[in-house]
């Protein structure tokens, strides 16, 4: 069963943001690790890097198959998870708990067109 | 709408994630894919491989025939005999890639992949003129295991009773077992059980032949002894892949031959003919534009299917047909298909990988050493 953490914002691509003042933390779900299956590699972008709502940032790669990181924001990254590098199975472990990138973000109106908890469930249950 | 095979409803229960493969719906994964990989290259795996079509050739002609459509020379071939090849078009690519079992005299069992049963079969029926054969699809009438790994001998023949110790690499035999009745294909050509010691993974094991009914008895004792981890077509593409055994659809395809992709071995240009013949003999001679490569990435990003292979300056001079990130030796490495100047072993060649290029570098299209007992 996945596993759902209130108080963050989610995207229907099964990303997730925790807002911290102006920076936001953007992850996947554990629904998002649970359906990909064994993480293999995470393909991350570089501090300084812009990103923009509903643009590809990255990708996850389980065995199987590549799946695109869709940025739920925009703005800039500030900071890349770098365990990941080295153990991308973290994400299967915790995936709340090992964001991917930290983005200072640009306008944070976008946060509105996100999620909250109840939703994203109905989102995946459907 | 995808065909079930006759283990679907234990796939379900086992609670696998299914998914549509060569007009099946199929097990991709039962616990997850590196699990079932290593089950397979320590211990013992099953999988359902009732997807794959047979036919079976028999009458006056039988050899003659199988000799025109197939690439290999079954030319006198001992009773219990397989041989891996091709059937072709006229210009050299390739219908299908296949196993052809010699069951008697004039009496073969060919087996081919679950995407090309319809266009083989239509294939096969269009070239009969002129042969006196007997031509009957049974794809239907078989289900199929493979038993794969290091302990397959000891399972098959404690769990499943059907002596196979005897079998070399290869060959293949008739088989009964109590568990289950015997049955009669519908045409009435000759049935049962058959076993080989043959399989898609790299290590030793045994594909297995029989009615729905022993494949689903075999199924569940293979499953009830704990002995034997139920595996998806997730790891067997990983398995296969790391020993460099092609897939039909990625690594062969009716614009790739056997000459480009390194397999002229399982193509005999000594036979008299057989279609496709003299398109491979004029590959051979003058070389062919493509050919399929090993490609090993200095970083950990996966190249996959489709993406573009770039030389080091960043023109496009081939296509990755399959990669991992390979479980068995912790590289990423891809077979990819590239113009005939950059397959030269060690030749540095780039893969992009969405919007980053990684540098690589031509190998051995095996990452991985086979284990096979023969």
């Amino acid at each position: 069963m996945a596993k759902f953490e209130e108080g963050l914002r989610y995207s229907e691509s099964h990303e997730y943001i925790r807002v911290e003042g102006e920076y936001g933390y953007i992850g996947i779900s554990d629904y998002a690790q649970h359906a990909l299956g064994n993480v293999v590699y995470v393909d991350m972008p570089e501090v300084d890097d812009e990103v923009t709502a509903g643009e590809e940032f990255g990708a996850v790669e389980s065995v199987k198959a590549a799946s695109d990181l869709i940025s739920p924001v925009s703005g800039t990254v500030v900071e890349v998870n770098e365990a990941l590098e080295d153990k991308p199975e973290l994400l299967n472990e915790d995936a709340f708990a090992n964001w991917i990138i930290k983005v200072q973000l640009s306008d944070p109106s976008e946060l509105d067109n996100l999620m909250d908890v109840e939703a994203y469930k109905a989102h995946c249950n459907e | 709408m995808e065909k079930k095979t006759c283990l679907y409803d234990r796939h379900v229960a086992l609670g696998a994630l299914m998914s549509p493969f060569g007009g099946f719906i199929m097990p991709i994964q039962y616990s997850n894919i590196t699990d079932e990989h290593n089950a397979v290259r320590t211990a013992c795996g099953v999988f359902d491989v009732s997807h794959m079509g047979e036919v079976r050739i028999t009458g006056p002609d039988a050899e003659r025939y199988v000799q025109h459509i197939f690439t290999n020379d079954v030319a006198g071939a001992p009773v219990g005999q397989i041989y891996y090849g091709m059937m072709l078009y006229p210009n050299g690519g390739t219908v299908d890639d296949l196993l052809v079992y010699k069951m008697g005299e004039n009496d073969f069992f060919l087996v081919i992949n679950a995407a090309n049963i319809d266009k083989d079969v239509a294939w096969m029926k269009e070239h009969t003129a002129g042969f006196d054969i007997k031509l009957d699809h049974q794809s239907d009438f078989y289900g199929q295991l493979a038993v794969q790994g290091p302990e397959a001998e000891a399972v098959v023949e404690e769990v499943l009773g059907i002596p196979c110790s005897e079998l070399k690499f290869y060959t293949a035999k008739t088989a009964t077992a109590p568990y289950a009745s015997p049955a009669t294909v519908p045409d009435g050509s000759p049935s049962g059980i058959i076993i080989s010691r043959t399989g898609y993974t790299g290590e030793d094991g045994f594909e297995i032949y029989g009615s729905h009914e022993f494949t689903q008895q075999a199924w569940d004792k293979l499953i009830a002894s704990g002995r034997c981890k139920p595996c998806g077509l997730g790891c067997r593409d990983t398995l296969r892949f790391e020993v460099g055994l092609p897939l039909y659809g990625d690594e062969l395809s009716a614009d790739i031959s056997p000459v480009m992709a390194g397999l002229s071995m399982f193509c005999k240009l000594d036979k008299p003919e057989f279609i496709g013949k003299e398109a491979l003999a004029e590959q051979k001679a003058n070389g062919v534009a493509q050919k399929l490569v090993g490609i090993e990435l200095a970083d950990k990003a996966i190249p996959r299917h489709g993406y573009p292979v770039l030389n080091m300056e960043g023109e496009q001079v081939g296509e990755v047909t399959t990669g991992y990130h390979c479980l068995s030796v912790d590289k990423s490495v891809c077979m990819a298909l590239v113009k005939s100047d950059y397959a030269k072993l060690d030749t540095p060649l780039q893969v992009q990988i969405r919007k980053k290029v990684f540098e690589g570098k031509v190998v051995k299209k095996k990452f991985y050493d086979k284990h096979y007992k023969k």
